[in-house]
């Protein structure tokens, strides 16, 4: 009888161990949720007050009512333009070399090397391009776009490999059993299966470059002026630097508009990551069986 | 050798193609070779100006040329360490609770929650955390902590004025949280399910079951994933550059201003000129020795657990 008790007393702490950890998990993820839906809902809040037809039309000022971020918006476009032609084509190939041919050491230790790039600090990336580009020919664009290219590059890569190893060998076998080369077959058969999976990857690159600011600051300088027409001379700016040069601005109206910026980049942002979200719900490696 | 056997097979195409291929894959060895041939080149002047006394050297007197990145180092470590040590537990908590406890429709919001913070740049936070979480934490927050027993701390002392080596870290810890939460959900995942099948039937609660059976199991991976949140906590730079007041000092009080490794650069470099600018770039050497250690031995960690047994016979 006693032993029975003595059982149920202990089976009643297990359970209420049990019951506590339960609860401290859900509060853990509310102590998360909290603070982001905050930082969501005030930037709304605040950019949305931002927003009227000089915010997009005007040039950002320091002074008075802070001006637009026309400039920002134009440079943000251009140099994450830049940057994608110029590591799309190089991530994508890296990635299937990886894939295709890079079961040896040398592949691994390229996989090691793509996977180490990934954890460097951009503003680490920003100083290689400084010392590439800059030093040698000066704040632009361009320099900017080498940055950001530097940081897609790894990204793709491994997202690349990843999709094209997908990809059935049944696929590879009969294209290569009907005669077709090899290279052939990897461009004309495995990347089309794989591409909803491959463009899915550079839309996240490009996502998470695009609010990049600390590479920018050692490259493409910043400017309230109009930004310059040539990409490879003279400085440029993005939406992110000007949130960065308005935001710590003394004047609350310039401020202001820096919040509008941060609300435009945020949504530019989310709308390339739902975009990544919509081409790989079709499939991410369609064909086969 | 491989080269010539094709060769020899006739598919010249191929060939080309491969070494094509392999060039590409190559270019990644050349980047990484660049990101460190430059640090080194740019810093030339720097180092051969100060020495290795420059890594445990505290003065940063522009007025005199005298630079030392202790304090940096200091900053960055102090900062990125106070982030992991809130948003790891935390960001553990979440992952639990994806796997074990919430239901899919919960795991699909969430899902899509993690995507949204993911869109949000570093200099928004940045933003949010100077104009938003500083004020609250200096009306709200700091004088209930310096009431308690803890304000008798000196890591409490001093007045908070807003932008501290506290708000940073409390700012980074929410940075670095989707990261840690999603990794560790990944390899809490991947435990079998018999692992939790097996213990349930011997009649583990489920916390039982989890701490026995799955926290063993996943363990070395939500290691890796605190380390791998302590990477990216170490590397970020916008939202501190913004909000830790960036004055060099080896601060003993979270309530006073400090700077890390690479908010000194970014807010310097633009100013910067000759020997300063060797002595950022230098900096940003240390830096990348320091997220090239902590990454490399969190995938270490990480391939620990691909390593690990599949049997059920480990708690």
């Amino acid at each position: 009888m006693s032993s029975l008790s003595g059982t149920s007393a202990f089976y009643r702490r297990r359970k209420l161990v049990d019951r506590l950890m339960t609860v401290l998990a859900y509060a853990c993820t509310a102590a998360a949720i909290i603070p982001l839906t905050w930082i969501v809902i005030y930037v709304i809040y605040r950019g949305l007050g931002a927003w009227d037809l000089a915010f997009f039309t005007e040039l950002p000022q320091l002074f008075g009512d802070g001006g637009g971020v026309r400039s920002g918006i134009v440079g943000t476009l251009v140099i994450v333009g830049l940057a994608t032609l110029m590591g799309v084509p190089v991530g994508i190939m890296a990635g299937i070399y990886l894939a295709e041919y890079g079961d040896n050491r040398l592949g691994g230790v390229i996989r090691f090397m793509a996977d180490t790039l990934t954890g460097v600090p951009s503003i680490v990336v920003g100083l290689f391009a400084f010392g590439v580009v800059v030093v040698n020919f000066g704040y632009s664009a361009f320099a900017g776009a080498v940055a950001l290219a530097v940081l897609m590059v790894p990204i793709i890569t491994r997202t690349t490999e990843e999709i094209i190893r997908l990809v059935p060998d049944s696929i590879r076998e009969a294209s290569l059993g009907l005669g077709v080369s090899r290279w052939k077959t990897i461009m004309r058969v495995v990347v089309p299966t794989a591409l909803s999976g491959i463009v899915t990857g550079v839309l996240l690159a490009v996502a998470r470059v695009a609010g990049e600011t600390a590479p920018l600051i050692l490259t493409i300088f910043g400017t309230n002026f109009p930004i310059s027409s040539n990409v490879f001379s003279g400085p440029s700016t993005t939406l992110s630097l000007q949130i960065f040069q308005l935001g710590g601005a003394p004047s609350p109206q310039v401020v202001e508009v820096a919040w509008g910026a941060a609300l435009l980049l945020v949504l530019m942002v989310l709308g390339i990551s739902l975009m990544a979200r919509l081409v790989f719900r079709g499939q991410s490696v369609s064909g086969g069986r | 050798m491989n080269l010539l056997k094709r060769i020899r097979r006739g598919h010249t195409s191929d060939t080309i193609f491969a070494f094509v291929a392999l060039l590409f894959g190559l270019s990644i060895v050349v980047i990484m070779g660049g990101i460190i041939f430059q640090l080194w080149l740019q810093s030339s002047v720097a180092r051969s100006e100060f020495g290795w006394s420059f890594l445990w050297s505290a003065a940063y007197r522009p007025g005199e040329n005298e630079y030392g990145a202790l304090t940096f180092i200091y900053g960055t470590l102090v900062t990125a360490f106070l982030a992991i040590l809130l948003a790891g537990p935390v960001g553990v908590g979440i992952a639990a609770y994806l796997v074990e406890i919430a239901p899919d429709r919960v795991n699909r919001i969430l899902g899509f929650v993690v995507e949204l913070l993911a869109a949000i740049p570093s200099i928004v936070y940045g933003l949010w955390g100077f104009f938003v979480l500083a004020p609250f934490l200096r009306d709200y927050v700091v004088p209930v902590i310096q009431a308690s027993p803890l304000g008798w701390l000196p890591i409490f002392g001093g007045t908070f004025f807003g932008p501290t080596v506290f708000t940073a870290s409390i700012v980074l810890a929410v940075m670095i949280l989707p990261t840690v939460a999603a990794v560790s959900r990944d390899v809490i995942r991947a435990v079998p399910q018999d692992q939790r099948e097996g213990m349930l039937a011997l009649g583990a609660t489920r916390w039982e079951m989890f701490r026995q059976a799955v926290l063993p199991y996943a363990g070395s991976g939500v290691l890796g994933a605190i380390i791998l949140g302590l990477g990216r906590a170490a590397g970020e730079t916008m939202a501190v550059t913004f909000i830790i007041g960036n004055s060099p000092r080896l601060f003993d009080s979270l309530f006073d201003q400090g700077a890390t490794l690479a908010s000194i650069i970014a807010g310097q470099f633009p100013e910067a000129g000759g020997i300063l600018l060797s002595v950022l770039i230098e900096l940003g050497l240390v830096l990348f020795i320091i997220t090239i250690l902590i990454n490399i031995s969190a995938r270490l960690i990480v391939s620990l657990i691909s390593r690990s047994p599949r049997g059920g016979i480990r708690a």
